[in-house]
C-alpha cells in the first residue's frame, strides 16, 4: 500500500462550476438508477481538474452530498486510488515510471534530470511553482521505455538529454510534443520491421 | 513467422488510421448482423471451437466463460465488462488496441453482449490511459452516429450501450472482482469467490468480464471460422497473440505472432536480438512481472504458450516479455518488482499487505549484500506464506517472481550475502550464550 496524506492547508469552500456540473450530471446518467455512487471516481476527476489538479477535503464532502453517499466512502476512494492528488502539484505534473522494464533501460537518468531541473525532492514544486515530479509504478508503455507522463500525455523512448530538453520547454511554458522521442512509429520495432510491410509501404 | 494475412490486428502500429472508415476497409463491421443472425449458440460454439483462451493472464477458455451466463434473463439485467486496466509491468498490448483498433473492440463488445444477453457494456480503462480512452470514446461516438451501436445496433435488433469507466491508478483493479467494486464506486478490493461474477457480479447481476484482446479477436474468429483460429498455434493454445518485448533488446516492440512461437525467434527476429548478443542474456520474464523468470539455458528452446510455460513453472500471463541481460543486477531488478507489489497491494489481506513489504525490504538488503545467510530461506518461507493465503491471485502474483529468483539465482544471492548471524555460539564469549548450555557441556 502507499502512504497518502491530505494537504495541511485546506480551502474552506468548494463547488462545481457550471461546466463541471454539466459534466458530472452526464457521468451520473451512465449508471443505472440508484447506482449513482458509481460516478464517484469520475466526479473526483472532475473536481481535481477544476481545482488545479488536486482534491481538497471540502470537494470530497461536496461530492458525497452530490451523490447522496457517506463522506467517509468518498474519502476512502480518494485515498485508495493514487491518481487523486490530495495536495497541490505543479501545473505541469511529471510522473516518471521507474518499474523494472523502464529501470533496466535507464529510468534513473530521467529521475536525475527531474532532480536537476525541477526540484531535489519528489512532490515538491519547482522554483517558479509551475512543475512538480514524482516516481510512479508501471504506466503501461513498457516497449517505449524509459518514459514519463506529463499531465495526460506520454513521452516515450527518452534519455537524459531529451528529458532535459522537454523540461526546458515546459519551464518556459511551452507544450512539448508527446509520443516517441526516437522518431519511431508507436510500438513498431525501430528500423527492424518485419511484419505488415505492405501496409507500411502503402 | 505468421503470414501477414493471418494477422488480426493489421493496424497495430497505426499505419492506416483508427477511424470507422479505415476500420471497415480492414473488414470490421462488415455484415455484423449476419453473424449475429446465426444465433447465440452458434457464436458460443464457434468461440469454443476456436479454443480461444482469455488474454488477460489467467487463460480461461472464453467460450466456456460465456456459457456460464444464465440462459434466461431474469429480474436482474446482464452486464458485459471489458477489462482494460492494463497495469502489469511489461505489458502494453491493450493500449495499442484501444487507440488503433477500437472498432475491433467495439464490434467484439456487440457480439459478446449479444452472446451473453447484455444490453450495457462497461469498459474499464486505467486512469493513466486518458488519451487512449479519449480515442476509444471518439470511436464509440462514431459507432453511435453510424448506428453501429445503440438502439438496433448495426441492424441486428439488439440494443447496446457502451460506457467508459476510468480507473485511477490501482493495479489491483485488473483483478475482476476488484474491478467490479471499482465500477460500483468503492475501493478496489477483491471479493471472495464464489459467488462468481457470471452469476453475481456488477450490482449483484450476472456479469461477464473479458480482457480487451480477447474481445477484439472475436469478430475475426467468427468471420474466418473457429477452425481457422484453432489451426494456428497448437492444441489448447491456439490463435495469435500480441507479444510485448521490452527490456534489454535492440528494438523493443509489440508484435502479433502465432501462439507457441519460440522465444528465441521472437527476440532475435522481431526485437533485433539481446543487447550485447544472445550470449549476454541473463534471464527472461515471460509473461508480465508476476510470472517467475526463466534463466538463459531454458530460453534456447522455450516456446511461448500457456501450457509449455506452465511446464517450466512459469506462465504466459499477458505475454509481456521482459528481457534482462548480464549488465543488469538481477536481484535489484526483482527488488524493484517487489517494490511495485508492495505499492500496489490493496491492503485487504494481511499476508499480502505485510508480506509484500517484507519481501521488498529483504530483497533491497540482499541486493546490497547486507543480509545474513539465514535470510535467504526466510525469504522463501515468506513467499510461501503469502501465496495461496489471500482472497485474490495478487498474493501469488507478488510472491511468484521472488520464488522464481530463489529457484534460479539462489547461488547469486548466497554469494553476495554471506554475513553470519551476529550471535555465535562460541565458548569463549560466554555472555552471548545461555549459561545453562555451557553448564551442560561441562557436566
Amino acid at each position: 500500500m502507499s502512504l497518502r496524506r491530505p494537504a495541511k492547508n485546506q480551502p474552506e469552500i468548494f463547488e462545481f462550476s457550471s461546466s463541471s456540473l454539466e459534466e458530472a450530471n452526464k457521468v451520473v446518467s451512465k449508471y443505472p438508477k440508484g447506482k449513482q455512487q458509481s460516478a464517484v471516481m469520475a466526479l473526483l476527476y472532475i473536481a481535481q481538474k477544476q481545482n488545479d489538479n488536486w482534491i481538497p477535503l471540502v470537494a470530497m464532502k461536496y461530492i458525497a452530498k452530490f451523490l447522496d453517499m457517506p463522506y467517509i466512502k468518498v474519502y476512502e476512494v480518494a485515498t485508495f486510488y493514487t491518481m487523486y492528488n490530495l495536495s497541490p502539484v505543479g501545473k505541469y505534473f511529471v510522473q516518471v515510471c521507474t518499474t523494472t522494464p523502464c529501470m533496466i533501460r535507464g529510468a534513473d537518468k530521467l529521475v536525475e534530470a527531474c532532480k536537476e531541473k525541477i526540484s531535489d525532492k519528489e512532490n515538491e514544486l519547482s522554483n517558479d511553482k509551475s512543475c512538480s515530479w514524482m516516481e510512479v509504478e508501471c504506466l503501461g508503455a513498457c516497449v517505449n521505455a524509459p518514459m514519463m507522463q506529463i499531465n495526460d500525455d506520454y513521452y516515450e523512448d527518452l534519455d537524459k538529454e531529451k528529458t532535459v530538453e522537454i523540461f526546458d520547454k515546459i519551464l518556459k511554458g511551452e507544450d512539448p510534443k508527446p509520443g516517441s522521442y526516437r522518431g519511431r512509429l508507436n510500438t513498431e520495432p525501430e528500423n527492424n520491421r518485419k511484419t505488415l510491410m505492405d501496409v507500411k509501404n502503402a | 513467422m505468421l503470414k501477414d494475412q493471418d494477422r488480426i490486428f493489421k493496424n497495430l502500429y497505426n499505419d492506416m488510421g483508427a477511424d470507422v472508415k479505415s476500420a471497415q476497409t480492414r473488414g470490421d463491421w462488415v455484415h455484423t448482423s449476419e453473424l449475429i443472425a446465426k444465433g447465440r449458440d452458434w457464436i458460443i460454439n464457434e468461440v469454443k471451437d476456436s479454443q480461444l483462451r482469455g488474454r488477460g493472464g489467467a487463460g480461461f477458455p472464453t467460450g466456456l466463460k460465456w456459457s456460464f451466463a444464465p440462459k434466461e434473463v431474469g429480474s436482474r439485467p446482464h452486464y458485459l465488462v471489458i477489462n482494460a486496466d492494463e497495469s502489469e509491468p511489461g505489458t502494453c498490448k491493450d493500449r495499442d488496441i484501444l487507440r488503433f483498433e477500437p472498432h475491433k473492440l467495439i464490434e467484439g463488445c456487440l457480439i459478446a453482449s449479444y452472446a451473453v444477453q447484455a444490453h450495457v457494456c462497461y469498459i474499464y480503462i486505467r486512469g493513466e490511459y486518458f488519451i487512449e480512452g479519449q480515442k476509444l470514446q471518439s470511436a464509440i461516438d462514431e459507432a453511435y452516429e453510424k448506428n453501429l451501436i445503440g438502439k438496433n445496433a448495426a441492424g441486428t435488433g439488439w440494443d447496446l450501450d457502451i460506457y467508459i469507466h476510468y480507473g485511477a491508478g490501482a493495479y489491483i483493479c485488473g483483478e475482476e472482482t476488484a474491478l467490479l467494486e471499482s465500477i460500483e464506486g468503492k475501493k478496489g478490493q477483491p471479493r471472495l469467490k464464489p459467488p462468481f461474477p457470471a452469476l453475481i457480479g456488477l450490482y449483484g447481476c450476472p456479469t461477464i468480464i473479458n480482457n480487451v484482446e480477447t474481445i477484439a479477436v472475436v469478430p475475426t474468429i467468427l468471420r474466418r471460422g473457429g477452425k481457422w483460429f484453432s489451426s494456428l498455434g497448437r492444441e489448447k493454445n491456439t490463435g495469435t497473440k500480441i507479444f510485448c518485448i521490452s527490456g534489454n533488446v535492440n528494438n523493443p516492440c509489440n508484435v502479433e505472432e502465432e501462439m507457441n512461437i519460440s522465444l528465441k525467434k521472437l527476440i532475435e527476429v522481431h526485437a533485433g536480438g539481446v543487447v550485447g548478443g544472445w550470449e549476454n542474456l541473463l534471464a527472461v520474464i515471460p509473461g508480465g512481472s508476476s510470472m517467475p523468470l526463466i534463466p538463459k539455458e531454458k530460453c534456447e528452446t522455450l516456446t511461448m504458450d500457456f501450457d509449455s510455460l506452465m511446464a517450466e513453472k512459469s506462465g504466459l500471463g499477458t505475454a509481456g516479455i521482459v528481457v534482462i541481460n548480464k549488465d543488469q543486477d538481477i536481484i535489484k531488478c526483482m527488488a524493484r518488482i517487489a517494490r511495485f507489489y508492495k505499492h500496489e497491494s490493496c491492503g485487504q489481506c494481511t499476508p499480502c499487505r505485510e508480506g509484500s513489504g517484507w519481501m521488498w525490504r529483504m530483497l533491497e538488503r540482499m541486493a546490497k549484500g547486507e543480509a545474513t545467510k539465514d535470510e535467504v530461506d526466510m525469504l522463501s518461507d515468506v513467499t510461501n506464506q503469502i501465496a495461496g493465503h489471500t482472497i485474490c491471485a495478487f498474493g501469488e502474483g507478488s510472491s511468484w517472481p521472488v520464488q522464481g529468483l530463489l529457484r534460479h539465482f539462489k547461488k547469486e544471492i548466497e554469494e553476495r550475502n554471506n554475513l553470519d548471524p551476529i550471535v555465535q555460539k562460541k565458548n569463549n564469549i560466554p555472555y552471548l550464550v545461555d549459561q545453562h548450555l555451557l553448564d551442560k557441556k561441562n557436566a
